[in-house]
């Protein structure tokens, strides 16, 4: 008996899909090196759960980007009370409440919030290139925003409260997404119109699965710009707005106006 | 009504029978986040003392959801048997949990019980209940359905094929649905969930599971997990439908959340019969449920989620499904918070839905934000084996890449195979031996290139 059990030979398929298989087997079991090899996916999984969010340094990446930032938490002190509740997520900390409302705001267009979310990762990998990619859009179509809110266990909700204490007309959510065993560094926008506490997801568009392997920065930027300018024109997001943005694209790739 | 029991020198007082179910019920994060847990140790086994005395005719009289605003409730009151319920209409729930495990509470003996027990009945119970109760008790309960093959017979255990990908692609699902047939799975059914839900692309996959079943004479079914009144359209088109998929919960509130009510269900039943797709059988119908759906739709009712859990399988019931699941470990963390957490909840709705006389499977599974890893996936497949679960998933490597989240694998099933002897549906069993997949002993037979099915595979590939 050879040390390796071979893989099956069907494995041709596998180009087909991520999925995992004609794995081999020894007896009934999988072969080690498939153990070994889910073992590490659900490692990387879990420490992008876990890891803690370095928002200083993600702040300090945003301003070099030549945003302001504004640092806050949520009303969850800490990961495992952020695990059990997410009602607590989804409102500011007290001394956060009391940073973002002492500001006297003059009305903006667009919030941003960086969140940490369930995939620290995802933000440290995602944020500040998915920044830099929106940040020409926003300039082209002259829209105002408020520093950056850098959002420590904050969930998706947390950024309506923050919108409304920065008087923005939308708020666009940037958030480390539920961690998947291959695709553990995943970021998901959310965008969401006339922010105030309260709404539900159903009137927020979301894109999701933004990483170099899914959603590249590019067009996930392309994709916000166009849906928040038609969000401005309809005066709506969420289930009614539908993203017809595809239909832009020139051969597959983003065009350089929102028209 | 309150309900009191005294430990010591301490009082312990129970507002009404909702509370004290809430109380008694063994620690979950869910019930916290709803803020209706008991507060201490001393509190939870002060319930389970009091609960263990009250007369299981109580649940008849004082429900838990409002029976004038709840259609669940009113299904499971109306819909009562009281001859089946009278061998033990005397009992207390503790007097109930002692009855359940003696001799006399044999497999014939439950099944003539299940229509006259309420979903509350058989939740209370479990409360009272160790981990090995729930294993004992289960596996005496025989459920039996039938559509293209024969689900739930003594010593078999089946597999549902669920061979997802993430944007739908025909080759890609094609390769993993023909990677779990080699690997022996797919009786109980070949379920794909859609990252679609536009009615083309559902259209094309029942299709493809369709030519799949009927090209190589397959004894089993296909299902396509997506809403109900999408199946419905589907096959008002001609859509060649075997089994309706829906989720459902435990109260009519979390039944609206899901866009759906019993009428709509009926509808989806109906409708899925009198195609007559099935060949032994005309069990149509596949549910998922899960403790946490209803709070997680705010229409709890301050009830806890392993009551109302036990509720959906009351919904379930009504419309003789070929199956139902309860995907355990997918809601997160803030519902059942770690392995232990995940592992009773599996072993309570399994012995809730057989008890209750539906075919219980249960989605073995985790996210990767709950504290839990394989290992106790591990355990809690094992146990459920033990029990007798009715099936379980089958997905390449544990790893779904669709829904983001582990369950158990094809390999997991070939070890519980070598574990327990565990058999196929018979009709399935034959036929993988026929196609030279498994040997006469229903041992894998060694991998060749050459068989037939990876022929269609590779069409689909081309």
């Amino acid at each position: 008996m050879s040390a390796h059990p071979p893989r099956d030979p069907w494995s041709g398929l596998a180009r087909h899909t991520p999925a995992r298989i004609a794995l081999g087997r020894t007896g009934a079991s999988l072969p080690t090196e498939e153990v070994l090899k889910f073992a590490l996916a659900h490692a990387q999984a879990r420490d992008a759960v876990h890891t803690p969010f370095d928002a200083a340094a993600t702040a300090e990446q945003v301003r070099g980007l030549g945003f302001e930032t504004l640092e806050v938490a949520s009303a969850a002190p800490a990961r495992d009370t952020y695990l059990r509740r997410p009602d607590l997520g989804r409102k500011l900390g007290e001394e956060s409440r009391a940073l973002l409302g002492a500001r006297s705001a003059p009305a903006v267009d667009l919030a941003l919030v960086v969140a940490d979310g369930l995939s620290s990762a995802a933000v440290h990998a995602q944020a500040v290139p998915f920044l830099a990619a929106l940040k020409p859009w926003i300039a082209q179509e002259g829209w105002t925003t408020p520093p950056v809110v850098i959002a420590r266990e904050a969930r998706v909700a947390l950024g309506d409260e923050a919108g409304a204490l920065l008087n923005a007309r939308a708020v666009l959510v940037m958030i480390g997404e539920r961690p998947g065993l291959s695709s553990p560094d995943s970021l998901g926008l959310y965008l969401t119109l006339g922010p105030r506490v309260g709404l539900s997801d159903a009137v927020r568009n979301c894109i999701s699965n933004v990483r170099a392997e899914g959603l590249s920065h590019a067009a996930a930027a392309f994709k916000l710009a166009w849906l928040l300018k038609e969000a401005f024109r309809r005066g709506l997001t969420g289930v009614d707005l539908k993203d017809e943005s595809d239909d832009f694209l020139v051969e597959g790739k983003p065009p350089l106006r929102l028209g | 009504m309150t309900y009191v029991h005294q430990v010591g020198s301490r009082r312990y007082a129970f507002a009404d029978l909702k509370d004290l179910m809430a109380k008694a019920t063994p620690p979950r994060s869910g019930d916290m986040l709803a803020g209706i847990a008991a507060a201490t140790a001393e509190e939870n086994v002060a319930a389970k003392m009091a609960l263990a005395e009250v007369p299981l005719k109580t649940f008849l009289t004082q429900v838990l959801v409002p029976y004038e605003t709840d259609e669940v409730t009113r299904l499971i009151i109306d819909g009562h048997d009281q001859a089946a319920f009278a061998p033990v209409s005397a009992f207390t729930v503790g007097d109930f949990r002692d009855w359940l495990l003696s001799d006399a509470a044999d497999g014939p003996a439950l099944a003539r019980l299940a229509p006259g027990l309420t979903p509350e009945m058989v939740a209370a119970v479990s409360k009272l209940m160790r981990n090995q109760d729930l294993i004992l008790v289960a596996k005496k309960c025989r459920v039996v359905t039938r559509f293209r093959n024969t689900i739930g017979l003594p010593g078999t255990l089946a597999v549902r094929l669920q061979p997802n990908h993430p944007t739908d692609d025909p080759a890609g699902i094609s390769a993993a649905m023909l990677d779990g047939l080699l690997y022996g799975c797919g009786d109980a059914v070949i379920g794909i969930n859609p990252a679609s839900d536009s009615l083309p692309v559902l259209d094309k996959l029942i299709k493809l599971t369709a030519e799949v079943i009927e090209r190589f004479e397959i004894p089993t079914q296909s299902c396509i997990l997506t809403h109900v009144t999408s199946s419905i359209e589907l096959m008002n088109r001609g859509a060649p439908v075997d089994l309706v998929f829906q989720s459902i919960a435990g109260t009519e509130g979390a039944n609206r959340s899901f866009g759906i009510d019993l009428a709509v269900l009926k509808e989806g039943t109906d409708a899925a019969r009198s195609l007559k797709r099935g060949t032994v059988g005309q069990n149509a119908m596949y549910f998922e449920t899960g403790q946490g759906s209803a709070l997680s739709a705010d229409a709890h009712h301050g009830v806890d989620q392993q009551t109302l859990e036990a509720r959906a399988y009351g919904v379930a019931r009504v419309f003789e499904p070929l199956l139902v699941n309860t995907v355990v470990g997918f809601i997160g963390p803030e519902y059942l918070y770690d392995g232990k957490q995940i592992i009773r909840a599996g072993l309570e709705d399994h012995f809730c839905g057989k008890l209750l006389g539906v075919p219980l499977g249960v989605d073995v599974c985790y996210t990767n934000h709950a504290e839990a890893d394989q290992d106790d996936m591990d355990t809690l497949l094992t146990l459920l084996a033990a029990a007798g679960v009715t099936y379980i998933m089958g997905i390449p490597g544990a790893d779904d890449v669709m829904l983001n989240y582990q369950s158990t694998s094809f390999h997991d099933a070939l070890y519980v195979r070598e574990v327990f002897g565990a058999k196929r549906a018979p009709e399935f069993e034959a036929w993988l031996e026929r196609m030279a997949i498994t040997g006469a002993d229903g041992r894998l037979l060694p991998s060749s290139g050459a068989h037939p099915l990876l022929g269609f595979a590779k069409e689909r590939a081309a």
